[in-house]
């Protein structure tokens, strides 16, 4: 194990995966001076820039001309920046992308990832700001990814790029200096497997993203409460892995989603209707949802705080659930 | 006149007539394709829309003979010809125009939705100017690997006011991509004259002023669109980069098999109809000295031929409902059931 930074495990992936499959190629804007973030820093020294390749700012081309190179034997790995450009490219990927192999009745497949950094960070505002990785969950075809550990970073991108489905892969803003212990050798991560971060037996808390973190420092402050917090991190959006969330809440009783996106038809909505759907009888409290209010997201720090969700919310959530409840019976009586 | 069309009528008298021959086949495999579909469909039998390229056959039939199988070809939705040029099977494609599951895409597809990898055709598209850049990726991959197949992409006059029309121009100048664009200049922005919705002096010259050496054809001429496709694919594979032609030419139904087309007038689809591509090659090969019996045989047997295919297809068995869920994606692919 070594301690690794989110971005870093990134870089790593990538740079694994060019060495061990020399169809995988990246492009995107300003690659070869590293990306707009350094995710890609020295590696067009290594793989030459036909394998890191610096596009004009055309992002429908550059996802275009992803999907053409993903028809054509190559494996694209297409950065778009900040998630928010990617709505540049929306035809490109949910028109064609993500239905080419079922239109076309099996015949090929697109195995491109697209890299759609999400999130709040550093006053960036409305424009580059934004985690719409519920938008994609909703498009058949499409593979979605929210890493949110170094170790998941590393194991996920690798598993995208080697996934013969297009994948979009959101890594958050905030999460790039992070670090966190990971594996020196080779390592991969499953997709569509979530990861119970943290056990408890009160309340289940589904989260993904950023949201892990701040999620998982909340659940240590209630436990010193009493409450013991389930947190469990999607990890893969889609598909993700409701059989690990069913088991937990058949535990707890209760489900509290935490996301940083927009709550109204957030991709909580979804993991709350498929619980109350089909958990009803088993649930001790009505189920939660916390996610930002459906505001853009704003500048100035006291304004942009307003869409965050805060421990505190988190915890206002928790303790109501359990309070609120009859009185459960331990398991076992 | 353009250069090529002048040298292609100065030389009608020595035309390679054993070569265009099957060009006049593969013109009347495609005329008659799509009157056997737009018949088919006020039968029902065609489902959805469709989007015939009666009178433009000589686009498709002067580029797609001068490809390999291997070259990559991607269309629109105005693509039967194109598909059809390129080598895939009538009898497939039919099916996938009434829904069936020999169709070339399992019924999955229909007309807008036709691709065929085994003759390298990956996809007409339904939207229009969206298969630009898939085919500029499609030359960017065949690029890197040194391949020596090149790429095709037709698309319509409407396309080029689209922004990946210039993002795609723009992109294959830029990584010198083997691949020839193609305008198949119709007139019409699906029910509109694209001339009323174009600044500037149009396609050819918005390519030029991306870097791409450009040529504008009478696209109803098969021997003016051959020669200068030829020039251009010849150019592009000894690695000349990207090239553009403009075929001008004319649509003789409306933008779909049901729409009358009563935004013009009738003297002006008369006068278009002189200029059928068929009869063109016709007389070309007249001149030549080509026996007219054997230039009806080309007609004759492409229309037994589609007579077969309407019987066959029509009689062809419906996809099996569970192949809806088939095929989606290989992780989290949907059960059956609302998830």
């Amino acid at each position: 194990m070594a301690n690794t930074s989110y971005l870093e495990a990134g870089h790593r992936a990538l740079r694994e995966e060019m060495q061990r499959d020399e169809r995988v190629w990246a492009l995107g804007e300003d690659l070869g001076r590293g990306g707009v973030f350094g995710q890609y820093r020295g590696l067009q020294d290594t793989f030459g820039d036909e394998r890191i390749v610096d596009t004009p700012i055309s992002e429908a081309c550059i996802m275009g001309a992803a999907v053409g190179a993903a028809m054509t034997d190559t494996r694209p790995v297409v950065e778009m920046r900040f998630s928010d450009f990617a709505l540049c490219a929306v035809d490109e990927l949910v028109n064609q992308a993500a239905k080419a192999r079922f239109m076309f009745g099996g015949q090929m497949r697109v195995p491109l990832v697209v890299r759609e950094p999400i999130g709040i960070w550093r006053s960036s505002a409305a424009q580059h700001s934004q985690s719409l990785e519920a938008w994609y969950a909703h498009i058949p075809g499409l593979v979605v990814v929210a890493p949110s550990t170094p170790a998941d970073n590393l194991g996920l991108l690798k598993s995208a790029i080697r996934c013969d489905d297009p994948v979009v892969y959101m890594e958050h803003k905030n999460l790039w200096g992070f670090e966190g212990e990971v594996p020196e050798d080779e390592h991969l991560v499953p997709l569509g497997k979530a990861e119970i971060a943290r056990a408890g037996r009160d309340v289940t808390l589904v989260t993904w993203s950023a949201m892990r973190h701040a999620s998982l420092e909340t659940a240590e402050e209630l436990a010193a409460r009493g409450i013991e917090v389930e947190v469990i991190d999607l990890r893969t959006l889609w598909p993700w892995d409701r059989d690990t969330v069913l088991a937990s809440v058949e535990r707890t009783g209760r489900l509290l989603v935490a996301q940083e996106a927009v709550s109204v038809a957030g991709f909580g909505a979804e993991i709350a209707a498929t619980v109350a759907e089909t958990l009803h009888d088993r649930l001790e409290a009505p189920v939660r949802r916390l996610g930002a209010p459906r505001i853009p997201v704003a500048y100035a720090p006291p304004l942009e705080d307003r869409v965050r969700v805060s421990k505190d919310e988190i915890v206002e959530a928790v303790v109501g659930m359990t309070r609120t409840s009859p009185s459960r019976v331990p398991a076992g009586q | 006149m353009t250069q090529n069309a002048a040298r292609a009528e100065e030389t009608s008298a020595n035309l390679d007539s054993e070569r265009l021959l099957p060009v006049l086949s593969l013109m009347w495999k495609i005329r008659l394709f799509e009157e056997t579909a737009i018949e088919a469909q006020r039968e029902g039998l065609v489902l959805g829309a469709i989007h015939p390229s009666i009178g433009q056959e000589a686009v498709a039939a002067g580029i797609c003979p001068n490809l390999r199988q291997a070259d990559l070809l991607l269309s629109t939705h105005r693509g039967h010809g194109h598909t059809l040029a390129k080598g895939a099977d009538p009898l497939a494609m039919m099916m996938e125009l009434f829904g069936r599951a020999e169709g070339t895409c399992g019924g999955k597809g229909g007309s807008m939705h036709i691709a065929d990898f085994g003759v390298g055709m990956l996809g007409a598209n339904g939207v229009v100017g969206a298969n630009i850049t898939i085919g500029v990726g499609a030359a960017h991959a065949l690029k890197m690997r040194r391949s020596d197949d090149i790429a095709v992409c037709i698309f319509g006059d409407g396309a080029i006011n689209r922004g990946p029309f210039l993002e795609g121009l723009n992109w294959a100048r830029v990584y010198d991509l083997p691949v020839l664009f193609v305008c198949e200049d119709n007139g019409f922005s699906a029910t509109t004259r694209t001339r009323t919705l174009t600044g500037g002096p149009g396609a050819v010259a918005r390519a030029e002023s991306l870097g791409l050496p450009a040529e504008e054809v009478d696209g109803n001429d098969v021997l003016g669109v051959d020669a200068a496709a030829r020039t251009a694919i010849d150019a592009i594979r000894q690695g000349g980069g990207p090239r553009f032609l403009q075929c001008r030419t004319y649509r003789m139904t409306g933008h779909t098999a049901v729409d009358p087309a009563t935004y013009r007038d009738a003297a002006e689809v008369e006068e278009w109809r002189a200029h059928c591509p068929i009869a063109r090659l016709e007389g070309a090969l007249r001149l030549a000295g080509v026996d007219e019996a054997r230039m009806q045989q080309q007609r004759t047997e492409a229309e037994q031929y589609m007579q077969d295919v309407y019987a066959r297809a029509r009689d062809a068995e419906w996809p099996d409902p569970a192949q809806a869920f088939a095929d989606v994606q290989d992780i989290g692919n949907p059960a059956e059931r609302a998830y």
